[in-house]
């Protein structure tokens, strides 16, 4: 969009007419305090990219992906950020809504106290400064599920900034190696939610539902430290861990309670940032891995073919794998920030601070949320460690799965089995077979009891290993046996008795007496044909180091 | 929209002293153009209908510049007169709600409890062009009003 600079009061003042400016703050030599000569801006009309496109050779440089995310968290309280109507995910339209959520006339906001405890807390669990003076902001746009034509945001001074959170994400060829990285937070923001629209593209309107109008948002802006989609979905997942852990939202993906933007962009490292553009519409972890490499590979190709990258808004085909286009963006558009006049600052406290004699409903005291944080998953992730002998990255697994690690839990709590064993079982064997299956812990056929049973009888040796894995298969079934049952009437136990077991050392050697040469012969091979005909004979009901044993002392004799 | 037209037309004179805006202040960016008109009528739904009405506008910019003549160096801006005030916290209950009846009945048109509104955003003409009449779904144009929200089952 070509216009002349127009700067409306003083240099620097928010209020200037913000796209047109983008481009001409950033030229070196202009500085911030100065008066720009009216003449001289108007000659600039055209507001020049900050990288020019050049033609570029196919595979000339190595391509560096630069992704920013902006995530939208829904504040799990029991009523709206500014008004008294209820927070619920499924409800009858328009029946949670308030006058001021309607935005008719006469109705003012009033601030909730839950909202501003879980944005303190989620502040402190991810690092950040919490601003003591914060304040409110009206971000104006028309349409219709915005009723008031404007969203109080925290645009200017936020109630929380510059934090970081720390996440893992496993590299090298075996996909072995976990490797622990940081994002800056930029800053957490508390907003309101818009209402929901539903298209019906075939009489031409649109269905505005108000329920989630006003319901209480937090908006985590994340520095564009971040690569490729893996790293993404690693945040993502780690701050809805968080999140959940602190309580301060469900972040269920899923159920629209977390959303995150990409904004993304490619350049050559050492050259000016690309253009970016933003991908929005991605409600799932997944989808956000998948949109994001997508989008990076695109604006790869389309440079290398001499194209240019539009600074546009794209949405994410699910059923394609693909990103188009959404709407232009026309330039930058102006939300015409300005203070909300209704709210005075909010002023937090910490304990030294305090004023005395206040009610201590309307105070909030930074140093009492402070002490009220629980346990992170970061440190329960190390406790795992720490306590079972874990590795890094099956705590991470753990965690990741939802309910995965109370279900390890529990086993550990009834089995006497080692915990690494435990473990192997949960990460390896449940774990494959839910994914086989694509079902979630919850909806298990096999109880933590019923494993830690199966793994109590492999511990005592009444079965091997091979065995246990059978029986898994049949507990798997849900058949409603239990370990013992399935073993007993299927005959599985191993063969303990060690004179049987002679006997059948006997046995097999005398019908293979050319197997028992070649192992008198000095075959190496030979002794582990032998311990596995004696196994087929035992129909694996025998541990095959016992085995061995016997047969050696038997050979040697 | 002639008037608008009539503006235009005086306007195209490039180099031709600012006829119609009030004098010149010291930042000297009196004159207002038809891009930011445009600009502004889109983000604000506003009708710049006549000439006198950016006249009125201009003005209003002038005696609002006549600020820079104070001397804030150093000085926190006020925002509003609010500042020192406590910001009242409200206990997280549920109060308020459950007049869906009620709200509705403002509403021109209403479909099983769910208000009515337009497809997406009308786009509005560019300057000197007839206004359309409002437009349904098939006709999209591409300069409509940049609009936040996705698309939502």
């Amino acid at each position: 969009m070509a216009a002349p600079m127009l700067r409306w009061g003083c240099p620097g003042t928010r209020w200037a007419l913000a796209g047109i400016g983008g481009g001409f703050r950033h030229r070196r030599g202009a500085s911030i305090g100065s008066t720009p000569n009216p003449t001289r801006e108007q000659s600039t009309v055209a507001q020049k990219p900050l990288h020019t496109a050049q033609k570029l050779r196919k595979g000339e440089h190595k391509w560096a992906a630069v992704v920013g995310l902006e995530i939208h968290a829904q504040i799990s309280s029991n009523s709206k950020l500014f008004s008294g109507s209820q927070v619920c995910f499924a409800a009858p339209p328009n029946s949670l809504v308030s006058f001021f959520d309607a935005s008719l006339p006469g109705t003012l906001p009033v601030l909730n106290r839950r909202c501003v405890e879980a944005a303190v807390m989620t502040g402190l669990a991810l690092n950040c400064h919490i601003n003591k003076k914060s304040s409110f902001d009206r971000k104006h746009y028309f349409y219709a599920d915005l009723p008031a034509g404007y969203q109080i945001t925290q645009q200017r001074l936020p109630i929380a900034a510059n934090g970081s959170l720390a996440y893992s994400v496993c590299v090298g060829k075996k996909r072995g190696q976990l490797v622990s990285k940081r994002v800056r937070i930029k800053q957490i923001q508390l907003e309101q939610d818009s209402g929901k629209s539903l298209h019906d593209d075939l009489r031409a309107q649109t269905l505005i539902d108000l329920n989630r109008a006003g319901v209480g948002l937090l908006e985590v802006v994340l520095e564009p430290d971040l690569s490729c989609g893996e790293e993404a979905a690693a945040v993502v997942r780690e701050l809805q861990l968080i999140l959940q852990a602190l309580g301060t939202s469900q972040a269920n993906m899923a159920e629209g309670q977390l959303r995150v933007d990409a904004n993304i962009s490619v350049h050559h490292p050492g050259e000016p940032l690309g253009i970016r553009t933003e991908v929005k519409n991605l409600n799932s972890i997944r989808f956000l891995a998948k949109a994001i490499d997508y989008e990076i590979q695109r604006q790869i190709n389309e440079l290398e073919t001499g194209g240019k990258i539009l600074n546009e808004t794209r949405s994410f085909d699910s059923k394609l794998g693909c990103t188009v286009p959404m709407r232009d963006k026309e330039g930058k558009q102006d939300y015409r920030f300005m203070p909300e006049p209704n709210l005075p600052p909010l002023v937090l406290y910490d304990s030294t601070t305090l004023p005395a004699g206040v009610d201590s409903q309307q105070v909030i005291n930074i140093d009492q949320i402070r002490d009220m944080l629980p346990e992170l998953p970061s440190v329960t992730r190390e406790q795992l460690v720490q306590q079972y002998g874990l590795l890094p990255e099956h705590s991470v697994t753990l965690l990741n799965e939802v309910g995965l690690l109370e279900f390890f839990q529990n086993v550990i709590k009834e089995t006497r089995a080692e915990p690494k064993k435990v473990a192997s079982w949960v990460l390896n064997t449940f774990l494959g077979y839910l994914k086989q299956q694509n079902l979630t812990v919850s909806e298990s056929p096999v109880t933590p009891s019923a494993l830690a049973e199966l793994l109590d009888l492999l511990e005592r040796k009444a079965i091997s290993s091979s065995v246990a894995k059978q029986v898994f298969q049949e507990l798997w079934r849900g058949q409603g046996k239990t370990a013992a049952q399935i073993v007993s009437e299927q005959k599985l136990e191993l063969l303990q008795d060690p004179a049987a077991l002679e006997q059948l050392c006997l046995a097999t050697m005398e019908e293979h007496p050319q197997v028992v040469m070649d192992v008198k012969k000095g075959n190496p091979r030979a002794i582990n044909k032998l311990i596995g005909l004696v196994r087929k004979a035992t129909l694996s009901r025998a541990d095959p180091a016992l085995i061995k044993d016997i047969l050696e002392k038997r050979l040697w004799l | 929209m002639w008037a608008r037209a009539v503006w235009l037309a005086l306007r195209v004179p490039l180099g031709r002293r600012r006829g119609f805006t009030c004098q010149a202040d010291s930042q000297g960016s009196g004159r207002i153009t038809a891009d930011v008109i445009e600009h502004l009528e889109r983000l604000a739904l506003v009708d710049f209908g006549s000439r006198e009405a950016v006249v009125r506008l201009e003005k209003a910019v002038a005696f609002a510049d006549r600020l820079h003549a104070v001397d804030t160096d150093g000085v926190e801006p006020m925002e509003s007169v609010l500042e020192d005030r406590c910001l009242y916290l409200r206990s997280d209950n549920i109060a308020e709600g459950n007049c869906a009846e009620e709200l509705l009945q403002n509403s021109h048109r209403v479909v099983e409890e769910y208000f009515v509104a337009p497809p997406g955003n009308i786009s509005l003409p560019q300057l000197g062009e007839q206004l359309p009449f409002p437009t349904d779904s098939s006709s999209h144009s591409g300069k409509g009003i940049p609009h936040e929200h996705v698309e939502e089952q």
